[in-house]
């Protein structure tokens, strides 16, 4: 529940950062990492060493590969598996404490649609995605088209706009609690005066969070296009609006896939900005999903196993939204 | 080269030592007042380490955390005497129930907590102990205060609360000093006619007796609307549990809807804050704002008095505080008092070791009937312990706890009950102080919020039957 915005894996930031910063072409998807293909390198050695020491590699690697995993395995099991797998169990019970869970079946799942403000949490979270969605990649590869034509201050900008990404949840919402508060004194209102307010105070500030962190995966993706494609398309006559649409956009498509996939499970998952810019706002009128799952844990007695029936509901309609994202842009990328 | 080595090492050896300094706060700022409670822990089970099976321990988990350090100096004063190592846990403010139902899933539980009546005794009935046979219930004074089920009682009300409209003697006086004023005398003011007529002249005058507004502001930041969605709330409920004489309804008719209105526009429109700000304030804002003097009333508890005294620059003399009845308009309430009752309740956990379980008891009993403990209820904790073990001169010395004696023994007045402890859920609450914050702000009209608040009303306690 409730990450970070912006939390992908070690591996792949650092291949955007090397990638953006020595204009390497590597193919920006995790599971290539390894596999970069590099352009004008220096001569390589005879092809037998080559082999001896792939194959030496490759032993050594399925030797150790076990010892190397292990740490992380352990910890993920014990921080993710293991709660994950009790909780879908709990949310078939009712229960007080993790201990003293009693059997109920599926009647926590049926009084989840008894409850409006699931519903209501719902609408407001499905709204609230598509809004974002839109806006964050549409200004995040606005910015990234204008920051690789190569004018002045070019890292300067990119710097900066990266920065609010890393200021945590909480600290950003409750700042941007304050700010908007500040403008809104002036028209005599308030952040809870109604949920519009709450509503575009969250997009605001998601927009502001992420958009430098979705730029830096376009520019990636942008520098990925070969020159000698532009050259050709710009010799054939190609107008600069026909090279974006017919040239660039495909060959950044897998930058498109990780950006929707990024910022659709961001937004669905959204807490930390929730609670703290708006905690539900007036009433629970901007609380989302992940806000209500909670409240409902605490909302009324009896009501623990409900709660976690919806975060596992949760967890599914996430996990099918983001999959099927996932294949159907992947679909759509162009082989390099 | 050499010079982007040694930048790469400053970078990599900054980020370390962050990543350290991170470790060590969190270990300290875990729970408010960790530090001293692992020391007092440290010292308690190293001085009771070879008794400790023979005569158990205790986990004591605190709900309010203005008295976290009190509580842990008051456990190890306990070890000191009795040898019983004793732990205390603090909740950060709004957050027990959570921390309580974690912390009794662990192999070593809480074996005295607190409920909150009997909505809480409803999700915690597994975990508590049947006390009607203890030394402890025996010497409340009002046994119908304790929490029961039956014939058996399962929790105990530790603290004696109550609230009313606080306010400032001093600026009531320079009002009655002016001409024309509705009222010369405090005394003048017994019902909701008087009280409309005084506010609102004083909110006209205001500029005269130097003040922003009659009311502080009426909280309604997320979290800070407990005043009006529960104690305020109290009143209407607690004129018709009075009328069907029950103590529980499934379905409210709310009959005392308007006299809740009465009060509560009062409130809204003679404030220093515009009905359509209020969203933005909270509790200590309203409490800052009377403690400065800038309004002459606030309503609040006797629980309050800690935040009016600890304000920076504050003007308020103890002398000048004091308690006027919450009148709505109701008959008869000329021989109203305050709102007192309790929402504290304290209940051992039957699910811990037998030995434990009586060690806890043995505490509470050690800390309503020895000097050492009575000491620390009355003056350190500031508690009205409503116990007959507590002579007329062991009750606090604050002024508003005074105020709350003098209403309770003022054999004229009655005592408004706390029955709030019945609301359906925290999500009724909630949706009733929601449905609260839209009136004020003018998008909502009276009707609906009745409306919306009886439908919650029963559609709450169905669902939580």
């Amino acid at each position: 529940m409730g990450e970070r915005g912006g939390d992908a894996s070690p591996i792949f930031i650092q291949e955007i950062w090397s990638a953006s910063a020595h204009d390497i072409p590597m193919h920006p998807m995790p599971d290539d990492a390894g596999h970069a293909v590099k352009r004008g390198g220096p001569c390589p050695k005879t092809m037998d060493s080559n082999k001896e020491r792939r194959t030496a590699m490759q032993k050594s690697m399925k030797r150790y590969f076990p010892i190397f995993v292990l740490p992380t395995l352990a910890a993920f099991t014990v921080a993710f598996l293991y709660p994950f797998i009790i909780g879908i169990y709990l949310s078939f019970t009712e229960f007080t404490t993790v201990k003293d869970a009693s059997w109920v079946g599926i009647s926590n799942y049926k009084k989840i649609f008894m409850d409006r403000n699931f519903i209501n949490a719902l609408i407001f979270t499905v709204k609230f995605t598509i809004v974002s969605v839109v806006s964050i990649n549409t200004l995040g590869f606005l910015l990234a088209y204008v920051l690789t034509r190569g004018i002045k201050g070019t890292n300067l900008f990119r710097t900066v706009f990266f920065m609010p990404n890393l200021i945590g949840g909480i600290v950003l919402g409750y700042v941007w609690q304050l700010l908007l508060n500040g403008i809104l004194a002036r028209f005599g209102v308030t952040l809870s005066f109604s949920a519009k307010y709450g509503f575009w105070g969250l997009v605001i500030l998601m927009n502001w969070q992420l958009i430098g962190y979705m730029m830096i995966i376009y520019i990636a993706g942008l520098q990925n296009v070969p020159g000698e494609m532009i050259e050709a398309a710009r010799i054939d006559g190609a107008t600069r609006f026909q090279i974006l649409k017919q040239i660039m956009i495909p060959m950044v498509m897998p930058s498109f896939t990780i950006c929707l996939f990024l910022t659709l499970t961001n937004s669905f998952k959204l807490f930390d900005q929730n609670l703290a810019l708006t905690a539900g706002g007036p009433g629970r009128q901007t609380s989302m999903l992940a806000l209500d799952i909670y409240s409902t844990f605490y909302g009324r007695v009896g009501w623990e196993g409900v709660g976690q029936a919806k975060a596992t509901v949760f967890f599914l309609m996430v996990a099918v939204i983001s999959l099927t994202q996932l294949t159907l842009t992947r679909r759509k990328e162009v082989e390099n | 080269m050499k010079l982007k080595k040694l930048a790469v090492l400053t970078l990599a050896a900054a980020m370390a030592a962050g990543t350290l300094v991170g470790c060590a706060s969190n270990k300290k700022t875990e729970t408010t007042g960790a530090e001293q409670k692992t020391e007092a822990a440290e010292t308690t089970t190293a001085k009771a380490g070879d008794t400790a099976e023979a005569k158990g321990q205790i986990y004591y988990l605190n709900f309010k955390p203005e008295v976290a350090d009190i509580w842990v100096e008051l456990a190890g004063k306990y070890t000191e005497e009795t040898g019983v190592p004793m732990k205390v846990q603090t909740a950060a403010a709004g957050t027990y129930e959570q921390t309580l139902k974690s912390e009794v899933a662990k192999k070593e539980p809480p074996t005295l907590f607190q409920i909150n009546g009997p909505i809480g005794y409803k999700s915690w009935a597994k975990y508590c102990k049947d006390l009607k046979d203890s030394a402890i219930y025996s010497h409340l004074v009002d046994k119908d205060m304790a929490v029961k089920d039956g014939d058996g009682v399962y929790g105990i009300p530790y603290v004696v609360e109550g609230y009313g409209i606080i306010y400032n003697d001093a600026i009531m006086k320079k009002y009655f000093a002016l001409d024309g004023a509705k009222a010369k005398s405090m005394e003048e003011i017994n019902n909701f006619a008087s009280l409309k007529a005084v506010a609102e002249d004083m909110q006209a005058r205001k500029a005269d007796l130097g003040i922003e507004g009659v009311f502080a502001s009426t909280s309604f930041a997320p979290g800070e609307d407990w005043r009006w969605q529960t104690h305020l709330a109290n009143l209407p409920v607690y004129y018709e549990y009075k009328d069907d004489n029950v103590s529980d309804k499934d379905v409210l008719d709310f009959k005392y809807a308007d006299n809740y209105k009465n009060i509560f526009d009062l409130y809204i429109n003679n404030s220093c804050t515009d009905p359509k700000m209020v969203g933005a304030k909270t509790v200590e804002d309203s409490m800052a704002e009377f403690a400065l003097g800038k309004v002459a009333m606030v309503q609040n508890g006797n629980w309050g008095w800690g935040q009016v005294s600890g304000v920076d620059g504050n003007t308020v003399k103890e002398e000048d505080v004091k308690f006027l009845p919450i009148y709505t308009g109701v008959n008869g309430e000329e021989k109203q008092g305050l709102c007192i009752g309790t929402e504290n309740f304290f209940s051992i956990n039957s699910q811990a070791k037998e030995e434990d379980q009586q060690a806890s008891l043995d505490f509470l009993e050690w800390l309503f009937t020895s000097n050492t403990g009575k000491d620390y209820v009355t003056n350190k904790l500031g508690f009205i312990a409503p116990f007959d073990t507590f002579a007329a001169n062991e009750k606090p010395t604050d002024p508003l706890a005074k105020e709350i004696d003098r209403y309770m023994n003022n054999k004229d007045l009655y005592s408004v009950s706390w029955n709030f402890t019945s609301f359906p859920s925290q999500t009724f609450k909630d949706n009733f102080g929601a449905s609260l914050l839209e009136y004020a702000q003018g998008g909502k009209d009276w009707k609906a919020v009745v409306d919306e608040m009886k439908a919650d009303w029963a559609n709450e306690k169905a669902m939580t039957k």
